[in-house]
């Protein structure tokens, strides 16, 4: 089953600001504002600047978090990657 | 002196900024705002004096401008993510594109949709890329459907459904149905690259399609930002390359605009300034009618000269449509009202 | 346009133009006491013309245009030119301005610090602000609050208050009959009447005041308060802004920090005399 890849925005174009519950992401090249919620900044976060995919971002937060890898995460983590994308934060690689 | 020839007496140069009365700001920023050139204005008196309040709007307008440019460049790169995927070409036309330049007559630009051109065989894959990534139609009534499908020139209009931005989809210059059919072909091959891997048109077409739709498409609306585009656009590339005007005017033959193309430049001359090499500096007794038409513009920001307003409408469909078919759409379009 | 006039409301100048001369003199009966500069360029145009030269005698109604038009509105009886100015100078300021984020949005001020109370139509912003006005606080607006993405002030923009149905007869009640305009009655939005804002009011008009509680008020329904957070309430003063997406990081900016520096509640009422109450209480703690 395919993998897509994916990079995320650059840092410099995210104007990132956590208020309570939510985050608020400001994209510098869309003027967009985005209402995200976890695992959205974390996913981003997990991306840095490199090419991910779902699996490896999956990785990257069960070590992050000191989780056990559940194996639904990565299916869970790809849908959320298709909504990123939606939105423009992160770009097929 | 009305306040649409002081707005582009401003503009060419041609008065001071500093001579401006109140009364004649009221005038000027109300005709800027009707022709969409406020920001423009904004951009060309950036260094000049002018009263406070004025000084305040002015960055007030410049500001707004570099927002809606980086948002009309989003929807590019949106477009892009969309198409490229499936291999499917296309060239930014219009705003969008002067932007993706870095050309001067998109500074203060007001930019409202998205216009691509892409090659005829691809309008179906595009059509389907574009709805699979959040776009959709804007909802209208079967006959306007098949009205744009068939005779117009682009795709019905698309919607994004949450950035509520517009696309359109363009795969000629003009309507099928207009009287000049430029090469549409030939445009999207000689396209270039923008620095931010955009296709956009050649100098020489760019300029083609600016004066085309300043003149053959006929309502004149929005005439006096297309001829300012036209006016800027021609002035930085003559300034860039010495043979641009003999390549405008071989290119603008092989489009069937050669005298769309002459108008514009003399027009340009008239209003704004423009400098007209050996060839194209004539004086044609026709140009008169346009003129008034652009300038028609009062110091309320009102289209002045009713008449003249319904005669360019007229002429409008004149162009794009067969007499018979010109009369029923009239038809048509009556009746719903 | 054969009649006109000018003015300056907070850091917007108004010029308006009208093919009658009953809503010029009505606008300059409301504005004759707020301060004028005749030598400033307008900032936003309105105009009340005739569709046709013949409608201004012939059933005579009058639309609303300037420097934004809304294509298919329908045109209001010169009996209400009144209101149609006034909506006039609503849109051009709501589509057009862009020096600070727009809120949909009544404020009051006291000892230089703000109340901003944010509702749609109804939700009882207007009429609050108006009593609170008459009863120490200074109305900074009833419609629309600035808010400076420099200083994160709140700018006031105190026009004259639109006061609908029932709110007539309450703020009849305590101000002068000199503060109040002519009764609108049964326009599209029920019996209107403009309230003048208090000479104070109007002299402090350039005052900025630092915003120190937000409200969302709901009239009717039990006396309740709810503490909002703060990414609620960024989000529902999106919906309440104008200009917020034009503004583009500037508007996020100033957003980000209203809302972190300004606590925020969800407050209904039954009345307005326990929707006073449930502010002051909120305003002691929220300066304290």
């Amino acid at each position: 089953m395919a993998d897509p890849l994916y990079r995320a925005a650059p840092p410099a174009a995210l104007r990132v600001e956590p208020l309570g519950e939510l985050t608020l992401i400001f994209d510098r090249r869309s003027m967009q504002t985005h209402v995200v919620a976890p695992p959205m900044p974390q996913i981003l976060d997990a991306m840095g600047d490199d090419i991910c995919s779902a699996a490896v971002i999956a990785e990257r937060l069960s070590v992050a978090f000191d989780i056990e890898r559940a194996g639904g995460a990565a299916s869970i983590i790809a849908e959320r990657l298709d909504e990123l994308a939606a939105l423009g934060l992160v770009a097929a690689a | 002196m009305s306040a649409a020839h002081t707005l582009v007496d401003l503009l060419a140069g041609r008065r001071d900024a500093a001579t401006l009365g109140r009364g004649e700001w009221d005038g000027v920023i109300s005709a800027a705002r009707a022709e969409a050139m406020l920001a423009t204005l904004a951009h060309r008196l950036a260094d000049a004096t002018v009263p406070p309040a004025v000084a305040a709007l002015f960055a007030d307008q410049r500001a707004a401008a570099a927002t809606a440019r980086q948002q009309a460049l989003w929807e590019a790169e949106m477009a892009r993510r969309a198409l490229a995927p499936r291999g499917i070409e296309f060239v930014l036309l219009k705003g969008t594109a002067y932007a993706a330049a870095g050309l001067s007559c998109s500074e203060g630009r007001q930019i409202g949709d998205l216009d691509i051109l892409v090659i005829a065989p691809d309008v179906r894959r595009a059509e389907n890329a574009l709805l699979n990534a959040g776009w959709e139609w804007v909802k209208s009534d079967p006959y306007d459907d098949h009205y744009y499908r068939e005779y117009m020139h682009e795709l019905p209009p698309l919607i994004h459904k949450t950035r509520d931005r517009m696309i359109d989809v363009h795969h000629t210059i003009l309507p099928r149905t207009h009287r000049i059919t430029p090469d549409a072909l030939a445009m999207v091959s000689d396209a270039v690259r923008s620095h931010d891997g955009f296709a956009v048109l050649s100098s020489a077409d760019m300029a083609c399609h600016c004066a085309a739709h300043l003149i053959a498409d006929g309502d004149l609306q929005g005439g006096l930002r297309n001829l300012w585009d036209f006016h800027c656009l021609t002035r930085d590339f003559a300034a860039a390359d010495a043979h641009f005007w003999g390549k405008l005017d071989g290119r603008a033959e092989l489009h069937g605009l050669r005298a769309t193309v002459h108008r514009a430049a003399r027009l340009a001359r008239d209003i704004y300034g423009a400098e007209l090499p050996p060839g194209w500096d004539r004086h044609v007794t026709g140009d008169g009618w346009f003129r008034r038409r652009l300038l028609a513009r009062d110091d309320w920001g009102r289209s002045r000269n009713w008449l003249l307003q319904q005669a360019f409408y007229l002429r409008s469909h004149w162009l794009r449509m067969p007499p018979a078919m010109l009369a029923r759409h009239l038809w048509t379009k009556w009746r719903k009202r | 346009m054969r009649y006109a006039t000018r003015i300056a409301v907070g850091p917007v100048q108004f010029r308006i133009g009208s093919d009658w001369r009953a809503p010029i003199a009505a606008l300059e009966r409301l504005y004759a006491g707020y301060p004028r500069d005749d030598a400033r360029a307008a900032d936003a145009t309105v105009r009340l013309f005739a569709a046709r030269p013949w409608r201004r005698w012939l059933r005579p109604s009058v639309h609303i245009g300037g420097d934004f038009t809304v294509p298919d509105a329908l045109p209001l009886p010169l009996s209400m030119g009144l209101l149609a100015a006034e909506m006039g100078m609503n849109l051009q300021v709501a589509l057009g301005w862009r020096r600070h984020l727009l809120l949909h949005a009544s404020a009051v001020a006291r000892d230089g610090r703000a109340l901003v109370m944010s509702g749609e139509s109804g939700s009882g912003k207007s009429t609050l602000a108006a009593l609170l006005g008459e009863e120490g606080w200074r109305l900074m607006g009833d419609e629309f609050t600035l808010v400076d993405p420099v200083s994160g002030d709140a700018l006031a923009f105190p026009r004259a208050v639109s006061l609908k149905n029932a709110a007539i007869g309450e703020v009849a009640e305590r101000v002068a009959p000199g503060r109040l305009g002519p009764l609108l009655a049964r326009t599209p939005k029920g019996d209107i009447r403009h309230l003048i804002p208090r000479a104070e009011a109007i002299a402090a008009m350039h005052e900025p005041a630092r915003p120190a509680l937000i409200l969302f008020p709901r009239f009717g329904g039990e006396a309740a308060v709810e503490p909002m957070g703060e990414g609620e309430a960024f989000v529902r003063l999106t919906e309440a802004s104008t200009n917020y997406v034009a503004l583009g990081e500037a508007g996020f900016a100033t957003l980000a920090r209203l809302v972190r520096e300004t606590p925020a509640f969800a407050v209904s009422y039954p009345d307005s005399a326990s929707g006073r109450a449930l502010v002051e209480g909120l305003w002691a703690e929220a300066v304290r």
